[in-house]
């Protein structure tokens, strides 16, 4: 990956005032921590919701660290993402039970429904449809996550209900 | 601390706050302080009581009383009834059969809760409940009259072992540790439960998180280290809330940080979260991602004990290991060793899930027989179905046939049986459940979390799934059994870390037990449950009555027909999904 500090696209959080303040109060606030590349990039993903390019370099820059290795974190773990997420996200767990309890059905209709693969957003920035691993909430197989909220033994005549809340 | 009459403890996992538990909570409030009750009733909210399936739920003690399914609406009723009139609310009771198995300790269970014996009990959020449980009590007897020697006497005359996945006996890690020269040394708590399947670390992380940090001290303590880190998965937030507040309140009272309990031990501990790597459930791959890179493993040894976090010696047991440690010194090696077979001590937790009509988390003495467990706590298949297999033990665990039913639930015999205890995830599954897909699913979910830093792993799991795919599509060809045994034996024998060496399994014992399914797949062209896209088409019979249902339904319009008239599936439209079979009301579409 280049070095992508020299050319910041002003819509990057790095390049925007109170996004940068919050990017640099995570990182003030973890500097000394041993192992600290992994809590800030966790946090920045919470916070400002991805980490850009042009994050990874001014974490790289600041924090004194190789930006190979910053990247190289951000791209082995599935959580952090590079791009900004739609304003929903529906996640499909993936887990043993939900496979088993008919998860690729619901995937298949969230497919048709919003028109993009698993991973991606739809075209007006809304919906961002993804597969997840296991939740942990096996005993309500198969689960569907809009946001932060739970949805559980989701038939596919419910799933349109359900998919609702991400549409507005 | 104020004393109540009575506490309702609501169930706030994920699964009843979806059902609307913190509305039903509001209510509750709201309802008590209009009664005037508000000072006699406390209202705290706990992680899973039941199995959530019920919708919102709710226990009350010292009563024992368990309410399900209630809405907002039903709240002043239930507050009248209950705690003015003092009557149980029968509308809402859940019916006997269920209590007796979700009630901790029932004697008519064949579970004996230790690891869960908080779980839904206590408030997770106050220590003070915890302590009320004898809670810390473990970890004051350990300081005041216990050398680290003696602890580690006693660990290993539990007969205590890993509850993670391999089953290392926990005494001899901690022995390895202390033994160690090197300073300082860390202890650290595998807290990434990773195994699609498995969610009893959540459970007892969520509802009862000091069981951990207490036992993670006392681990501290026997081996010599002051320094301590819990790895939490990143999907597992509540999780990480509860072991904050956990720490936070142990440190007010002086249960973690300097000079404990005045013995001159110090030591504290914090909280790190994964982001969704499964490899990190390795303990060398967690110790990478804890100090901040990419969680991949290396080879051992050395092993953590002499040389791990940061290049220190480090011990690394898992969540379900840690939270019975306290138990154990309490009430001594003996009455822990005195539970389970002779090589495997104790109980286990198991997460039930699947085609069974009860799952959810239970625990019980290890030896039990798998038979026990489906059919009668379990109570048995949905829908008087078949079992085809039990699969345990997660990705690199294995499926096992009925005849396994009746050998016991041990470490040896799972390994002999082809398979592990992992971190006890038990999905079980009936006669629709093809084998063939059950292990193109767990390769494909393996390839997906290969780290790609050993070639076995990385290439060999994908030349598997591409077998197994072309297989699921009806593309299977002469050889491809033998193919996959060869890549089974190559991969498991070569690969660095326990994902790679154990990723075969799924495979392995499949090809074991369930053979001829993939023989009628290769060489019959035929999916025998009926599973597999490439073999099998969706037909409309008779029974049709035109309601449209289906054509409404069908995400790619494959459906067509007048109304009240026979509907038509075109086969090189369809995709196979199966959702026009689940909508329709007439049991008019068929497999063929």
């Amino acid at each position: 990956m280049q070095n992508v500090l020299e050319n910041i696209p002003t819509t990057d959080p790095v390049a925007i005032p109170e996004k940068r303040a919050v990017i640099d109060q995570i990182l003030e606030e973890n500097r000394n921590l041993p192992g600290s590349v992994m809590v800030i990039l966790n946090e920045l993903q919470s916070k400002i919701g991805f980490v850009s390019p042009s994050m990874q370099a001014y974490v790289s820059k600041k924090m004194r660290v190789p930006l190979q290795q910053v990247h190289g974190v951000v791209s082995f773990y599935s959580f952090f993402t590079t791009q900004a997420r739609g304003k929903h996200t529906v996640k499909f767990c993936m887990g043993t039970a939900c496979y088993v309890g008919g998860a690729e059905q619901l995937i298949e209709k969230a497919k048709q429904t919003f028109g993009v693969e698993p991973g991606h957003t739809t075209k007006d920035g809304m919906t961002t449809v993804e597969i997840c691993r296991c939740v942990g909430a096996c005993s309500q197989a198969p689960v569907v996550v809009v946001d932060e909220e739970m949805h559980g033994r989701v038939r596919p005549a419910k799933l349109t209900q359900i998919l609702r809340k991400a549409q507005s | 601390m104020k004393y109540y009459r009575t506490h309702i403890l609501i169930c706030v996992d994920p699964e009843c706050l979806g059902k609307g538990a913190h509305d039903i909570e509001d209510a509750l409030q709201d309802e008590l302080v209009a009664q005037g009750l508000i000072d006699e009733v406390q209202v705290l909210e706990t992680p899973r009581i039941g199995d959530c399936s019920h919708g919102p739920e709710m226990m009350v003690y010292p009563d024992g009383v368990h309410y399900v399914g209630m809405s907002v609406d039903d709240i002043p009723f239930l507050v009248e009834e209950h705690f003015l009139k003092g009557r149980v609310a029968k509308k809402f009771l859940l019916t006997k059969v269920e209590v007796k198995d979700e009630e901790l300790g029932a004697p008519t269970s064949k579970e004996v809760r230790v690891v869960l014996r908080n779980c839904g009990k206590i408030d997770p959020e106050n220590i003070e409940d915890y302590i009320a449980e004898d809670g810390y009590e473990a970890l004051a007897k350990v300081l005041a009259s216990y050398t680290p020697e003696k602890v580690i006497d006693e660990m290993l005359a539990s007969g205590l072992r890993g509850r993670g996945g391999a089953g290392f006996p926990a005494g001899r890690k901690w022995q390895f540790c202390r033994a160690s020269k090197a300073t300082p040394k860390f202890v650290i708590c595998n807290a990434d439960e990773g195994d699609p399947g498995a969610f009893m670390n959540r459970r007892v992380l969520e509802g009862d998180p000091h069981a951990v940090v207490e036992g993670m001290i006392i681990a501290a303590y026997a081996i010599g280290s002051s320094r301590g880190y819990i790895y939490c998965r990143a999907e597992y937030p509540l999780a990480v809330r509860t072991l904050n507040i956990a720490i936070q309140q142990a440190r007010a009272l002086g249960l973690l940080g300097e000079d404990i309990l005045g013995s001159g031990f110090s030591f504290d501990l914090e909280v790190r979260i994964g982001a969704g790597a499964f490899v990190c459930g390795e303990e060398t791959a967690l110790m990478a991602s804890i100090e901040g890179k990419r969680g991949e493993p290396r080879p051992r040894p050395p092993f953590p004990a002499v040389s791990g976090l940061w290049a220190k010696p480090s011990n690394v047991n898992n969540v379900e290991t840690y939270a019975n440690v306290p138990q154990i010194m309490l009430r001594g090696a003996q009455w822990y060793a005195s539970m389970g077979t002779e090589k495997s001590k104790g109980t286990k937790t198991f997460a039930l899930a699947g085609d069974v009509n009860h799952t959810g988390l239970i625990e019980v003495p290890l030896g039990i027989n798998m038979r026990e467990v489906v059919y009668d706590i379990a109570q048995g298949i949905k829908d008087g179905k078949k079992l085809k297999a039990v699969q345990i033990g997660g990705p690199m665990g294995g499926c096992l046939p009925e005849e396994y039913l009746d050998r016991p639930i041990d470490y040896e015999s799972l390994a002999a049986a082809g398979t592990i205890m992992g971190s006890g995830g038990l999905v079980v599954m009936d006669e629709d459940t093809c084998m063939v897909d059950i292990a193109r699913f767990f390769m494909e979910f393996i390839q997906d979390e290969s780290c790609g830093k050993c070639t076995p792993c990385r290439v060999g799991t994908r030349r598997m799934l591409e077998i197994l795919q072309r297989i699921c599509k009806g593309d299977g060809k002469d050889g491809d059994i033998e193919t996959l045994e060869m890549l089974c034996r190559q991969i498991k024998s070569t690969s660095l870390c326990g994902l790679g060496q154990g990723a075969p399994n799924p495979v392995e014992s499949t090809l074991k037990h369930f053979r001829k399914e993939y023989e009628a797949h290769i060489y019959e062209k035929r999916c025998p449950a009926k599973v597999c896209k490439g073999l099998i088409r969706f037909d409309i019979i008779d029974a049709c009555t035109g309601c449209t249902v289906c054509a409404r339904n069908c995400p790619v319009g494959a459906i067509t027909g007048e109304r009240r008239k026979l509907h038509v599936i075109d086969a090189n439209t369809c995709i196979r999904c199966g959702i026009c079979m689940q909508v329709c009301n007439f049991n008019a579409i068929v497999i063929n």
